[in-house]
């Protein structure tokens, strides 16, 4: 589920980190704008892995701070398709059921790749597979805090830097409504249609 | 952005990385810790939570090395060994899930193979391994011969 990607950027050292090893400053501030933070259609960046290069390091007029060119590389959490992966169920809605991983938590299963047939039962919040078997159907609950075995079947990047100012006619009272829709930058789509997908809890022999 | 695909990492991997990188943090004291790192110490001790929960755990570099020596003869994809690697699957179900295809690709024989060699190179947690043993042996006593 993690990645190494190679990248390249220009990092800038303020003159009161010169005292540190330069590459300690330089991994600090690769770490301070990367770590934890969804890079566009690559993933959720996790920490540093090394630095490949330092080119020289240059000092423009008019600001005192050192930049650097680097080359490094980064563990990227990004999952490829198809891929098995074990989270826990946060919870249920209509759209599905919502897994997180603890450090990620943008995992959706949707209603239509649940075990099937399944229902959603209003009164406790909460998607169910209504197992057949000669005895009749058993209902399995997917409760929220169940450790559960998924697909990854689609995943989306939405990118969330900001627009420039909107030209649409600036509303004339005192408070304007900021209509920002919270979107995950970065959301997986699973599925646990298949044998042996699912709660753990379902598949256990003991 | 140079290469947005450059390796594949195992959990084991990444779990050997943070937790040096953990080590070092501590060591070098806390009067380094500026407001900006909250977002890595953050991501950190989540995936590390994350990862701790699974195989990796119990893995080492030998360990790995073995296990991927031992999955030469199965012709097998690195994402298909990466996710043995990474789950440690005890059945047959777990197998068809990671492996595509497995219905034409592998034989009964070579599905039960498989999870020989992953349950023997693999190290699992040694107390559910104990707990396997017993259950084992109990239901061994329980049909004569």
């Amino acid at each position: 589920m993690f990645v190494l990607v190679e990248m390249m950027d220009t990092v800038r050292i303020p003159p009161w980190q010169f005292e540190m090893k330069l590459n300690d400053s330089i991994a600090e501030e690769l770490n301070k704008k990367l770590a934890n933070k969804v890079v566009y259609n690559v993933g959720l960046c996790i920490c540093l892995y090394d630095i490949t290069k330092l080119e020289d390091s240059y000092i423009f007029p008019g600001d005192g701070a050192s930049h650097t060119k680097v080359h490094f590389r980064y563990v990227v959490f990004h999952p490829f398709l198809d891929e098995i992966l074990i989270g826990e169920i946060k919870g249920c809605s209509q759209d599905g059921v919502h897994v997180s991983l603890g450090f990620f938590d943008d995992i959706v299963i949707p209603p239509e790749s649940l075990q099937q047939p399944a229902k959603f039962d209003e009164a406790e919040q909460v998607w169910v597979w209504e197992y057949e078997t000669e005895e009749g159907a058993h209902d399995l609950y997917m409760d929220t805090g169940e450790e559960i075995r998924f697909r990854i079947v689609d995943e989306s990047f939405v990118d969330t830097s900001p627009t420039g100012p909107s030209s649409t006619e600036a509303s004339t009272s005192g408070a304007t409504e900021e209509v920002q829709k919270k979107e995950a930058p970065y959301t997986l789509v699973g599925s646990i249609s298949e044998p042996g997908l699912g709660l753990l809890s379902w598949w256990t022999n003991s | 952005m140079k290469d947005a695909n450059a390796a594949l990492l195992s959990n084991f991997e990444v779990f050997q990385l943070l937790t040096d990188l953990k080590q070092q943090r501590k060591d070098s004291g806390k009067h380094k810790q500026s407001s900006g790192q909250q977002n890595l110490n953050t991501i950190m001790y989540e995936t590390l939570k994350y990862i701790s929960k699974t195989p990796c755990r119990f893995q080492s570099p030998e360990i790995v090395r073995d296990f991927l020596i031992a999955m030469k003869g199965h012709k097998l994809t690195k994402a298909e060994k990466l996710q043995l690697l990474n789950h440690r699957p005890m059945t047959a179900v777990e197998i068809q899930l990671m492996v595509e295809e497995s219905e034409e690709r592998l034989t009964e024989e070579q599905i039960e193979s498989l999870l020989q060699t992953v349950s023997s190179i693999l190290p699992g947690n040694p107390e559910e391994e104990l707990q396997r043993q017993a259950t084992m042996a109990a239901e061994e006593d329980d049909d004569p011969e």
